[in-house]
Parts: structure tokens; sequence; C-alpha cells
């Protein structure tokens, strides 16, 4: 089945090798970040994690999108979602993947990482949080490959699969409520302590992961013979605009209890993000353009929607899709550590190598992306025809 | 004899042999300990290097330490030489910026120091004091809870939080867990040298081991030297001055335990439930 993704236009290795490119280009930023220390990137003794983690937190979400496609497809029967069911699990791959590739940057001694196995640690969150995207990604690649594996061999594929898939469904949700628990237990950083955390994780990932899936599939129809339908785009609008609309409900929900209740703490790290905190206001621009590009993001999803506009869909998932990034990617974790515990602002700005590493470890997604989604589109295009 | 009646024996046999040599062990323990006066009360105290993880006797020995800031205040010079002392033989490096800056005992305004207390109307001498921050080694550790390989753990002999520097992958965790930022990374090699050719760590101490880079590091109570039977390099570097005292919290005859019986004292962010060890005279 791999042999698909070996053939393509020239388009098609256009892509491969820009990607390949860039990947380049972080494999030599990481090599010095291995000979230098994380010393390099833009991180401090008040702000110890930088983009590797907040993009590591925003990834578990578009993995645990994919839900949004298998739920639909595999529990309740929905025939439509069947030929991009599986684009969902191969995101899922795609996404974990760079989780586990951030995650893997971000360590000081990488080379130690598998002491978290040889010393299992059930109070760390960190140990479940690897058990469950190891797990997560394992139960992507056994399910949505086997079951178009057997497309591809024109069989119905084993029952034993569904349970894969079956099981997959509760797992998306775990890898994004652990990630949340990675935050939300930790007594002295008040933006994270919030019991709503997991479930606004899971309404910003259930938006997030559909719209990156639905405006690459927009984006195959123009390239490739392969169309999603009519009647699966307007589902997906559906599922992404509310998504995104409890997500932001959620956020507010954040800014009520801050700003009524009054407590300090509670204020300081939205203050720092909307507002800026000190005379220190590096965020401030991004926070403010998620919150009003995600509101004109979800206005015009649904406009494009009634209007049957594509490019208007596309541009409304783009915006989401950024909103959201901006949102988790950039605010959540960063925010939480200004100020820090002691009440000092400090600011954090990543450093280049930093930055061309996370975009290696993004390129190199999107290359498993590519390469799963070719196999994919042409064996359902094979076996439609 | 069949394999279960062979293991019991095994066992039984095992276990006498452990009985007897028990004894003999804890008072090898107990004298080496800092606290001979106390022997009869207080346990053996000291860690065998940082890699203690094997279970030791629930000895019920929690350190703490009483840091009396208007000590502080009187000899403003005090504060400079406990950093200096702890630094120097800990072999703390010194980078000469914030960002990558690794301290284990430093000063802080009362406003920063202590964040939960109201700021409003404060008398002014208070704001103008040292106040000597380190790691809280709390009795209920946030850090040790989130570290996922227990690379920091809580002193089963002590209660202090300890760290294993060969263990820690450098996932930085517990420095979002710890609420009192007594936690430092390594940015960079700590052995090596700046562009002018200083070696960040000035002068060597060849009995304490340098870090490598990519682990995370702080206080450790002295652990090192509580096991040869001498005081913390921070309390020992006050003196007789009072303005430290460290010991058994766990002990109600300890000197420790009668300055907090005698002295308002008050700990910083109580509220979090971490149970800190640490302990202030305003």
């Amino acid at each position: 089945m791999i042999e698909k993704a070996l053939s393509g236009s020239n388009r098609y290795w256009a892509w491969i090798i820009f990607l390949l490119a860039i990947m380049g280009v972080g494999g030599m930023f990481y090599v010095q970040q291995w000979n230098y220390g994380l010393g390099i990137t833009g991180m401090s003794r008040d702000v110890s994690w930088g983009v590797y983690i907040s993009q590591f937190t925003f990834l578990v979400g578009v993995a645990a999108g994919g839900l949004m496609l298998v739920l639909p497809y595999y529990l309740h029967n929905y025939k439509v979602f069947g030929r991009i069911t599986i684009l969902g699990e191969f995101m899922a791959i795609a996404a974990v993947s760079m989780c586990l590739m951030f995650i893997i940057a971000d360590l000081g001694q990488p080379t130690r990482a598998l002491n978290v196995l040889i010393h299992p640690t059930p109070h760390s969150m960190l140990f479940w949080d690897m058990i469950v995207l190891n797990g997560y990604l394992f139960l992507n690649v056994v399910g949505g490959w086997g079951v178009l594996h057997a497309q591809y061999k024109g069989l119905k594929y084993a029952t034993w699969l569904k349970w894969i898939v079956y099981l997959s469904i509760p797992w998306a949700i775990s890898i994004h409520t652990v990630t949340a628990f990675l935050y939300c237990g930790l007594p002295g950083r008040h933006f994270w302590l919030t019991a709503i955390l997991a479930p606004r994780f899971l309404a910003s990932a259930f938006a997030a992961g559909p719209a990156l899936l639905l405006f690459i599939a927009l984006i195959m129809k123009r390239t490739t013979k392969f169309d999603v339908g009519q009647e699966a785009t307007s589902k997906l609008v559906t599922i992404i605009g509310y998504a995104a609309l409890i997500n932001f409900f959620f956020v507010a929900c954040e800014m009520f209890v801050a700003y009524y209740s009054q407590i300090p703490g509670h204020m300081h790290t939205l203050d720092y993000l909307f507002w800026g905190l000190e005379g220190k206001d590096n965020l401030v621009p991004w926070m403010r353009f998620s919150v009003f590009g995600g509101a004109i993001g979800i206005a015009l999803l649904f406009l494009a929607r009634a209007r049957k506009t594509e490019v208007g869909i596309m541009v409304a998932c783009a915006l989401i899709f950024v909103s959201l990034w901006i949102d988790k990617g950039l605010g959540l974790v960063l925010g939480g550590f200004v100020p820090s515990p002691l009440e000092r602002v400090t600011e954090y700005y990543p450093s280049l190598p930093e930055i061309g590493i996370t975009m290696g470890i993004w390129s190199a997604g999107f290359l498993i992306l590519t390469i799963l989604y070719k196999v994919a589109i042409e064996v359902k295009l094979e076996k439609e025809a | 004899m069949d394999a279960k009646r062979r293991d019991f024996l095994k066992m039984a046999g095992l276990s006498a042999l452990a009985g007897l040599t028990a004894p003999a062990a804890v008072h090898m323990l107990v004298n080496k300990g800092p606290f001979q006066a106390n022997a009869a009360t207080a346990a053996p105290v000291g860690e065998a290097g940082e890699g203690g993880h094997e279970a030791a006797p629930a000895t019920g020995v929690r350190l703490g330490m009483v840091i009396d800031i208007k000590k502080f205040g009187e000899n403003q010079e005090l504060a400079r030489q406990c950093i200096e002392a702890c630094h120097s033989i800990h072999n703390v490096p010194d980078y000469g910026n914030a960002k990558d800056e690794i301290k284990w005992i430093w000063t802080e305004d009362y406003e920063h120091a202590f964040t939960d207390q109201s700021q409003y109307k404060r008398n002014t001498t208070l704001h103008e004091l040292p106040i000597m921050t380190l790691c809280n080694h709390c009795d209920n550790p946030p850090c040790v809870r989130a570290c996922p390989t227990q690379a920091t753990f809580k002193s089963k002999k002590t209660g202090a939080v300890l760290m294993d520097y060969h263990r820690c992958i450098g996932c930085r965790f517990c420095m979002a867990a710890c609420p009192y930022g007594a936690r430092s990374f390594n940015w960079r090699d700590p052995r090596g040298k700046d562009a002018k050719g200083q070696p960040f760590i000035k002068h060597l101490n060849a009995d304490f081991p340098t870090r490598t880079r990519g682990v995370v590091e702080k206080c450790n109570f002295c652990a090192e030297r509580l096991a040869v039977g001498k005081q913390p390099a921070c309390v020992e570097a006050c003196g007789d001055t009072g303005a430290l005292v460290f010991g058994d919290l766990n002990d109600p005859s300890s000197p420790i335990s009668k300055v907090l019986a005698e002295n308002f004292t008050i700990q910083r962010n109580a509220a979090l439930g971490t149970k800190p060890s640490l302990f202030y005279i305003i």
C-alpha cells in the first residue's frame, strides 16, 4: 500500500522536497541545540517551557480532533464520513508523532527519555501522558492502516480491528484530558488551576483538528480527484463551528471568574495576555487577534456554508485554526509562567534555532500527513472507481 | 522439600540475618548523624549521596529551618555570606545573566517572597529587609508529585526534598510545579567557560559533584554535609547569630522546635497545602 506514496505528480514531489528542506534546516538547528543545550532557546528560569511544549499541547488537541470523524462513523454509522474517517485517523498519527518529537526536543537529557519507563511513576501526570499518547498512536496506526488495507485488498476488515477503533474513541478523550491534567493540577499556577481546563482543551481540539482536516480536504479537492463531498463538508462545518463556540464560551467563563471575583492571582495572567502587565505585553496583539479572528472565523464559517462558497469555508477554517493555535499554542502555556509564582514578569521570545527546530518538526508532521493522505486517497479513489 | 517450604526457610533465614545486623547498622548511622545529643529521640540523619532511593526505616525526622528576618536586617552581610558559602560548596555556576541563572539560596524582597501577604501599609523597614529564600523542602512537595522519573524525591530519612542528577531527564515539570521558584535548570554546560575563558564555576569544590547540562537542581539541605555530621553551609555561615535555626521539626526538644514555640512565624504561601518546612520570623 505504501507504494502509492512513491509515485506522484511533480507538484507532489516538489511539496515533499520542500518539507524535507525545512526538516533539514530544523535538523541542523537541533544539532546546535544538542551541542549547546537548551540555553540556545529563549526559555529561562522563569519561563521554563516555551514553544516546544506549547506546540505539543496544541497538537495533542489536533490529534484528539480526529475523534469527531471516527465517532459519528463507527458509533452512529454516519455513512457520509465513510470516505474521510481515515483522514481523521491519519491526522491523529501525524499530530501525535509531532507531539512526541516536540517532547524529545524539549528534554534537557533526551538520551534519558526511557527513564520514564524504567522508573514508572504513577503519581506523575507525565507518566500517564506518555502512556496515553503512545497508546493513541498505536491504536490509530493499527486501526487506520488496518481498515484501509482491508479496503485496498477488497476485503471487509477483521472484527478485532473494529474493537481497536472503538477503543480509540475514549482514548482520544483521554489524551487531551491527561494533557490538561499536566497543567491544572499544579498549585501556585493560578491560570492553569481550573477544573474547566480539560473540557476547554477538548472543545478547542474538536474545533482545531477538524478545521485543519477540512482545510486540507478542500485543498485536495482542488489538487486531486478526491472530493470530500457536500454533505460531509456541511457536517464538519457544524462540528467545527459549535466546538469553537464552546471553546470561546469557556474562555469567557474564565474571564468572568477572574474579573468578577477580583482575586489578583486569577487576574494577573489574563491581564498580561490581553492588556499587558507592568509594561510587558508581547502577547497582547496575538491574544486579541485570537479572540477577534476566532469570532470572525466562526461567523464566516456558517455564512460561507449558507452561501456555498468553498473559499469562504477554507478562509474560515484557517482563521479558526490560527485563533486556536494562538489561544492554546501560545497563550495557555506561556501565560502560565507570567507572572512567575514570585510575581515577577519575565517575557519570553523564542530564539531563531528554537523556531527552526519547531518548523522542522511541523514539517516532519506534514510529511507524515502527506504520505499517509496520499496513500489513503489513492486507495479510496481506486476502490471507488 | 517442596518449593514453597524452601522459599519460606530462605526468607526466614534472611529475615533473621537482617534482624541481627539491623541494630548495628542503625547504631552506626545514629553516631554519624549531627544529632548525637538527641540520639534517643532523633533518628539517623543523612543521605548516602543523591541516589538513596531504598526504603529507609520510618524514623519520623522532618528537617526544617527558621529564618529570622530581623537578624539578616541587622547584619546585611550575613545573607551574602550564606549565599557565597552555599554556592561555592555546591559548585553552583555563575553565568552573569538572569536567563541562565542557577541559584540554590538567594534574597528576595518581602513583596515577592510573600506574594500571599497583604503589602498595603506594611512598615517600611520590612520592605528593605533581604528575605533569605531557598527550597521549602515541603512535606507535601508538588515537584515530587510531578516528576515522571522520581529523580526528585522526598528523603525518607530526613524529609528533605532531594535530586538525583543522573536520573533527571530535564523535562522541567518540577519547575512548573514548584510554587516557590526554588528550582533552576542547567540551560548550558555548567562546567564550561565564558567568552573570556573564565570558568562558570569560579572555585571548583572537588568534594561535591558538578552537574551536567540539561538537568534541574536546587537546595538539598546539605544532605552531603549532614551525612558527615556537619551543619548546612548556610547555617554554618550564620555562626551563632541565630539568624538560621536548623533541626528536626518532629523532635519537641530540638532547638528549632523551641524557637518555633516561642516566636510568631509565617510560611510562604502555606495556603497551597504544600506544607513548607521553612519558617520566617518577621
